[in-house]
């Protein structure tokens, strides 16, 4: 397991200086992530020994949102005066980009689908 | 002073008091959302919030004493996104296989995820740090703080309107997609995960782990998107 945090941990802390020293618009977990899949896909046997633990954090990732979450205490005053137009906005727009994007990826899939699956 | 009086004036100072506080109520918040059957509604997230946010309120805790509790969790939201490599890695080769629709629903979730935020709160006439706020709400917490903060947009709020927008994507996932007939366990997983980032993927990897796995990819591929859209989108509607 330790091995594990020791690499996560690396990829997101290279990620990081590559995204601050670089100032590359990309946040540097993400670039953890590209260099952890790199990594992967070099060393596939790589996967063995942190996959247990990858998954053990992502096996609880609803736990990880709720600090940010409790965060509506501080935010309640901006939010109470502007519920309204909030809520319509996200439920709006997040309903519609599931439905944009589970079409896309219907209407795409019917056209490529050369007889593979 | 009384003796729980002085107990507790040292415990709520200390990180242990609100970090065990977290846990504690998400494992209740859990064990009463799995008690519900799972049902769409009952998301941990939005349970274990409703409960800590009055206890805040009720002892008088400013949301800085918590977070340095609550930190220690919110900090693994970095490593968790690298983790993601993982399902993706194991995952390869159905990936590679459905690439086409992958990259197509990627690019026209994520613009429409952004882009219809932006311009709703605009024509509701909400102040622009709202709107710059809301931009990256599709993506996942660490990313989209960082895309608020380079914006100009308030950090916390982004977190609040991030959490909102994973719980909305959680709880109409499954009816939508069930009125619209849709089967394909990658495309309802894709677009949960683009729609609605790790919380959407939480709820799909509950439904089933083909969806789980392919909303995991449409979480860290929309994660690099909008950090690369959510500017030009901003720009072009302030």
């Amino acid at each position: 397991m330790i091995n594990a945090i020791a690499v996560i941990l690396s990829c997101q802390l290279a990620g990081e200086a590559a995204a601050r020293g670089l100032s590359l618009p990309v946040p540097g977990p993400v670039l953890g992530f590209v260099l952890l899949f790199t990594l992967l896909w070099l060393r596939p046997s790589l996967a063995e020994s942190i996959g247990g633990t990858a998954r053990g954090i992502l096996a609880h990732l609803s736990l990880l949102f709720v600090p940010a979450g409790v965060g509506v205490v501080g935010n309640l005053d901006l939010l109470s005066r502007n519920w309204l137009p909030i809520a319509v906005v996200l439920v709006v727009s997040t309903v519609i980009a599931m439905i944009a994007s589970v079409a896309t990826f219907l209407a795409v899939h019917r056209l490529t689908r050369g007889g593979n699956d | 002073m009384t003796d729980v009086a002085r107990i507790w004036s040292y415990l709520s100072t200390e990180p242990l008091l609100w970090l065990t506080c977290t846990i504690v109520v998400y494992v209740a918040a859990e064990a009463v959302a799995m008690r519900l059957g799972r049902r769409a509604l009952a998301n941990p997230v939005l349970f274990s919030v409703i409960i800590i946010a009055p206890i805040l309120w009720l002892s008088d805790t400013p949301y800085e004493t918590y977070f340095e509790g609550a930190q220690f969790i919110h900090f693994l939201l970095g490593p968790a996104t690298v983790a993601l490599a993982v399902p993706l890695h194991a995952n390869l080769r159905t990936v590679t296989r459905t690439a086409g629709p992958i990259l197509a629903a990627l690019l026209v979730g994520s613009v429409v995820a952004a882009l219809s935020a932006v311009l709703l709160a605009k024509a509701f006439g909400l102040p622009d740090q709202v709107i710059v706020s809301l931009s990256p709400k599709s993506t996942t917490a660490p990313v989209a703080l960082g895309i608020s903060e380079a914006l100009g947009g308030l950090p916390t709020l982004t977190a609040v309107l991030v959490i909102l927008t994973g719980i909305i994507g959680a709880i109409t996932v499954t009816p939508l997609m069930n009125a619209m007939g849709v089967t394909d366990w990658r495309a309802r997983g894709f677009a949960v995960g683009v729609a609605a980032h790790g919380i959407g993927t939480a709820r799909a990897f509950q439904v089933n782990e083909l969806a789980g796995t392919f909303a995991g990819i449409g979480m860290a591929l929309n994660a690099i998107l909008t950090s690369l859209i959510a500017p030009l989108i901003v720009a072009l509607v302030l």
